[in-house]
């Protein structure tokens, strides 16, 4: 059995010096002048790189020992071993602050060492204090699962899930559960979208703010070649050292430029294909010059038109979960990206294909300052169904979205501009023209079903009227 | 409990003599019978040390006549003359052996079977399951990208087709038993068709059922009818969604989501396969931990490696009191009750639900009633000698029952064993296997392994004999083989006596550990001491030296005899 010795000890008249020191805070501060005795606390150790937190296997002293140095005093379960701790210093094993066979986060006090015997009673009330606020120390309650800023993900949508057999009872998978002590997420929180509505591992990922892993033993007697290009292999290739080119610097991505680098990359999981569409624009432009002064935004249009377009095409607004199935999902909501200071997200216009024009500008108004302000909630930004990403007011004539994972098609609009045409019986005229590009999941949405979809949205466009009823 | 001789004082210990000429050699795992071994028996095994080998060797010359036999219940006369030498019902692992030995020590020899030859272990036990977890093992090294990308190696995804997993399995069966019965035919065992009665002393019928019945007379019988899963109350078992380890090896499907119920041999094994292959597992346990019957140190350890970071939760001191197998929409529905107090706990609901909560002897039908035997929980009744002991308590002459349906020791190699030595008996050399000395192992990744006594029951006997007992204990980690494997997570263990060097059990956990533990089973078969054998020599670099480490670690006082227990065999 390897042994180990507890280092860090201080007098309890410094007791600020501890992260851990916190739990002494309610009434350390009155008695820091008086308290001269030397009581040393001792804590739990990090027995290894990855150990967060140790379980008492058992006390190899109990109170009212004298222990001497180098010796012994208690078994501590991490991870990987047991190990024998011993004492740096020589004293009176005091108070008993975690039991045997309970649980204490590296660096929680575990016991309290007395120099002399006058300080046992002393030491007794400190633990007595300690243990007190003990249960919120060993379980330090997380904060709400906060999700990472630009989740494009679309919520896990209700697959007809049935509930669990016995009602009102948290059905998690075993992974799940591990999962979500792991990354400190509360699992009655959490809705399942997994078979009768258990909890699965991706549950708590999501909610955790984490990206999935593929499943990489998928039952699949000849692997598709796609997916070979799984998010694991790519960042191994990124790893690979570039030229060093001198006086560049380094730095490092936010939180919300995090999360969209690793989005972007697991996006290359999925099979995408692209199908453009010339749509003429004189009608809209026309309606739009109309609406502006009521406060209608161009996004809120474009946003209208592309739901109207999707509920006649039910399947460019599903989702493959997981490579063997389609997600219909029962509500349209349309995800716009914004460019924000540094940084990209996608605020969502939920059921956008049932509120009027107006509504759904005041909504987007809001919606918008909202994410300047940082204040979007979870499901204001990663309820998305679809995507509109438009580049027209920078004059950009045509582009090429990314597909964020979770979803079915992504629309990407360029510039409306004058162009010369021709119709059928060679007369020429100039209309506005705008390019809309969409991206999509090849492995449910196939080329005639977009291009199906890219008509009745040019329809819609060239007819503006249905926008405002 | 007789004989008050310590075993080490008597010049010579009960020696292990199987010479089988079958290059067969058959894996066991059934050490599954937890829920029925009695303490009684266990102390069985303990005092099976203290009994010594007769040395009137009259074999060679054969058969004792002993026609004379006066049990003569239901009226039947035992015949004078017989049809063969030894009926064997039942040719599992144990009746294989069993015949095999028979043969090469020339007697006549049938073989009754009414299922398929080879038994459980064979067709629905360590065979088939050994395919899977060769496919697991692979599986989860490939999966393990950390360790992969520790020996260099880049592997893009690992996947698997199922069917041909299950193909794998089943092949190796049908591989093993045709070998198996090959082997019998080519020495001239007669293979009988059909399920066997005994109708009277040294009397059996055997045919298909609804089928007229032939009788054979044989001098000597063997009961080595084996075992099936067995089943609690409550549980209703629909070979789909419920299974046993019967349907689990059939592989037909992979649930997302199974429940094992029990965390003996066959739970942990097929919990490797299934985590392997992308199932999350639950396991239901009776007792207070996972892995009973484990030594507890090598539980705790194999806990650590093979539950706690694998996609695995447990439920420990519940009874599963119902379950219901899938249908009408729901899932498996598993009801739990506390073991102790037999209060309802909790439910669990999962795909699918394996029960494994050990083997039930398979002696319904045998015709035991016929010659005044009772079975005890449908054990048959034996003696150390494996002779059949009748509801008076007396010998049943002739009658013998070896493996599983006598309970002794529930693995596939103990029954063959026992076959052995029974027929080293009916050859006129008395004989009296040293269950001890018997191996057992769990072919889980790593692999556990063990012989003879764990640390809290040599801590028992110590105290109840009056005697030390030491531990030496060394790590894989300190084994330049496994560490060039990357497997350095495992623990050897040598539990011997100080005063004289006595080997009283061996356990390791990891790589090889199955393999491995040979070594140790020998030396306790042979008496090898602790002193004795650290001299052996171990090849540079191999897994073995990790019990060479062990046995040099081990502090025997100078002054214990130094001479070998061991004498030459005579065979």
């Amino acid at each position: 059995m390897a042994s180990l010795s507890f280092s860090s000890s201080v007098s309890s008249s410094t007791p600020f010096l501890r992260p851990s020191a916190f739990f002494l805070k309610p009434r350390s501060v009155s008695r820091l002048p008086l308290v001269r005795a030397k009581i040393r606390e001792i804590f739990m150790p990090a027995l290894s790189s990855t150990m967060t937190e140790g379980k008492i296997v058992s006390w190899v002293k109990s109170e009212g020992d004298v222990l001497s140095k180098g010796e012994p005093v208690v078994v501590v379960e991490s991870d990987k071993a047991d190990m024998d701790v011993e004492t740096f210093y020589d004293g009176i094993l005091a108070a008993i602050v975690v039991n045997d066979g309970e649980t204490a986060p590296v660096g929680a006090p575990i016991g309290l060492l007395a120099e002399t015997e006058d300080e046992i009673a002393e030491a007794k009330a400190k633990a007595a204090a300690q243990s007190s606020s003990a249960p919120s120390a060993a379980a330090p309650k997380v904060e709400e699962s906060a999700p990472v800023a630009t989740k494009v993900e679309a919520p896990a949508p209700a697959v007809a899930a049935a509930a669990p057999a016995t009602p009102g009872k948290v059905v998690a998978t075993p992974f799940a559960k591990k999962l979500a002590k792991q990354h400190k997420v509360d699992i009655n929180k959490l809705v399942g979208t997994g078979p009768f509505g258990r909890i699965t591992p991706e549950d708590v990922e999501k909610a955790a703010g984490i990206t999935p892993a593929p499943k990489a033993n998928v039952v699949a007697p000849a692997a598709p070649a796609a997916s070979a290009a799984t998010s694991a292999a790519s960042p191994a290739k990124a790893a690979t050292s570039f030229p060093e080119i001198p006086g560049s610097n380094v730095v490092p991505f936010t939180t919300m430029q995090s999360a969209v680098s690793k989005n972007m990359v697991e996006s290359l999981s999925v099979p995408t294909f692209r199908v453009g569409y010339p749509v003429s624009t004189d009608a809209l432009d026309a309606l739009y010059e109309k609406v502006k002064p009521k406060g209608v935004t161009m996004t809120a249009l474009l946003a209208k038109a592309a739901a109207m377009a999707l509920v006649q095409h039910p399947v460019v607004n599903a989702t493959c979960k997981d490579g063997k199935s389609f997600t219909y999902n029962s509500s349209i909501n349309i995800a716009v990206a914004v460019a924000i200071n540094g940084g990209l997200i996608t605020p969502v216009l939920q059921d956008a294909d049932k509120l009027d024009l107006y509504l759904l500008s005041q909504k987007w108004k809001e919606l918008v300052e909202k994410a300047r302000a940082k204040q979007l909630q979870p499901q204001e930004y990663n309820s998305g169904t679809f995507t509109l990403s438009n580049l027209g007011m920078f004059g950009v004539d045509r582009f090429d979205a990314i597909l964020p994972p979770g979803q079915g098609a992504i629309m990407a609009v360029g510039a409306s501009k004058p162009t010369v045409v021709a119709d059928k019986d060679g007369f020429f005229s100039v209309k506005n023209k705008m390019l809309v590009n969409v991206t999509a999941d090849h492995r449910i949405i196939y080329g005639a079903d977009l291009a199906a979809f890219l008509q009745t949205f040019s329809k819609i466009i060239e007819n503006p009227e249905s926008l405002t009823m | 409990m007789q004989a008050s001789v310590s075993p080490l004082s008597t010049p010579l210990p009960p020696h292990f003599i199987a010479r089988s000429n079958s290059n067969l050699r058959l894996c066991g795992l059934r050490r599954e019978a937890f829920g029925f071994r009695s303490v009684s028996q266990f102390q069985n095994r303990g005092s099976r040390w203290t009994s010594v080998v007769s040395r009137n060797s009259r074999w060679g010359k054969q058969l004792v006549f002993s026609a004379s036999a006066t049990v003569a219940d239901n009226g039947s006369v035992p015949p004078t003359s017989f049809d063969y030498d030894l009926v064997i019902i039942g040719a599992g692992v144990g009746g294989h052996g069993a015949a095999l030995h028979a043969v090469e020590r020339g007697l006549k020899t049938a073989i009754i079977e009414g299922d398929v030859m080879g038994g459980t272990c064979v067709n629905r036990g360590c065979v088939p399951s050994k395919a899977l977890l060769a496919v697991s093992g692979r599986m989860r090294e490939l999966q393990d990208e950390h360790h992969m990308k520790a020996l260099g190696l880049q592997i893009a995804a690992a996947a698997y087709d199922r069917q041909a997993v299950a193909d794998h399995a089943n092949n190796l069966a049908s591989k093993i038993r045709g070998n198996l019965t090959n082997s019998l035919k080519a020495l001239g065992v007669d293979i009988l068709t059909g399920f066997g009665t005994i109708v009277g002393p040294q009397k059996v019928k055997y045919g298909k059922v609804g089928l007229s019945d032939n009788v054979v007379t044989a001098k000597d019988i063997i009961i080595a009818t084996g075992s099936v899963p067995f089943v609690p109350k409550g549980i209703e078992v629909d070979g789909k969604t419920v299974i046993t380890s019967d349907h689990a090896l059939k592989l037909e499907f992979v649930p997302d989501w199974i429940a094992i119920v029990g965390s003996g041999y066959i739970g942990l094994e097929f919990s490797d396969v299934y985590t392997a292959l992308g199932s999350e597992v639950t396991f239901i346990e009776a007792l207070d931990q996972l892995m009973p019957g484990f030594d507890p140190e090598i539980g705790k350890l194999a806990q650590r490696v093979l539950i706690n970071p694998r996609k695995i939760d447990y439920h420990t001191g519940v009874f599963a009191s119902k379950i219901t197998p899938a249908k009408d929409g729901k899932p498996v529905i598993i009801e739990l009750i506390d073991a102790k107090t037999r209060e309802p706990k909790d439910t669990v609901e999962v795909d699918a639900a394996l029960i494994a909560t050990g083997r039930a002897p398979f002696t319904k039908g045998l015709g035991l009633e016929n010659i005044n035997v009772e079975t005890q929980r449908g054990f048959v009744p034996v003696d150390e000698r494996m002779r059949v002991i009748d509801a008076d308590g007396k010998l049943v002459p002739h009658l013998y029952c070896i493996g599983d349906a006598n309970g002794k020791l529930m693995l596939a190699h103990a029954a063959s064993a026992q076959g052995i030595s029974v027929v080293e008996q009916l050859t006129g050399k008395d004989h009296v296997l040293n269950h001890l000395s018997i191996p057992a192992a769990c072919f889980t990744h790593p692999e556990i392994s063990m012989v003879g006594l764990t640390e809290p029951q040599a801590r028992e006997k110590a105290e109840r004999e009056g005697f030390e007992i030491s531990i030496a204990k060394t790590s894989f980690k300190a084994n330049t083989k496994a560490l060039a494997e990357n497997e350095g997570e495992g623990l050897a263990k040598l539990i011997y006596r100080p005063d004289n060097g006595e080997i009283l059990g061996v356990h390791i956990f990891g790589m090889h550990a199955a393999d491995l533990i040979h070594e140790a089973s020998n030396a306790i078969a042979l008496g090898t001491r602790v002193q004795d054998i650290k001299f052996a020599v171990h090849a540079h670099p191999t897994l073995s030296e990790v019990l060479d480490e062990l046995y040099k670690l081990a502090k025997v006082n100078p002054h214990a005899t130094t001479k070998p227990l061991s004498e030459p065999v005579a065979v």
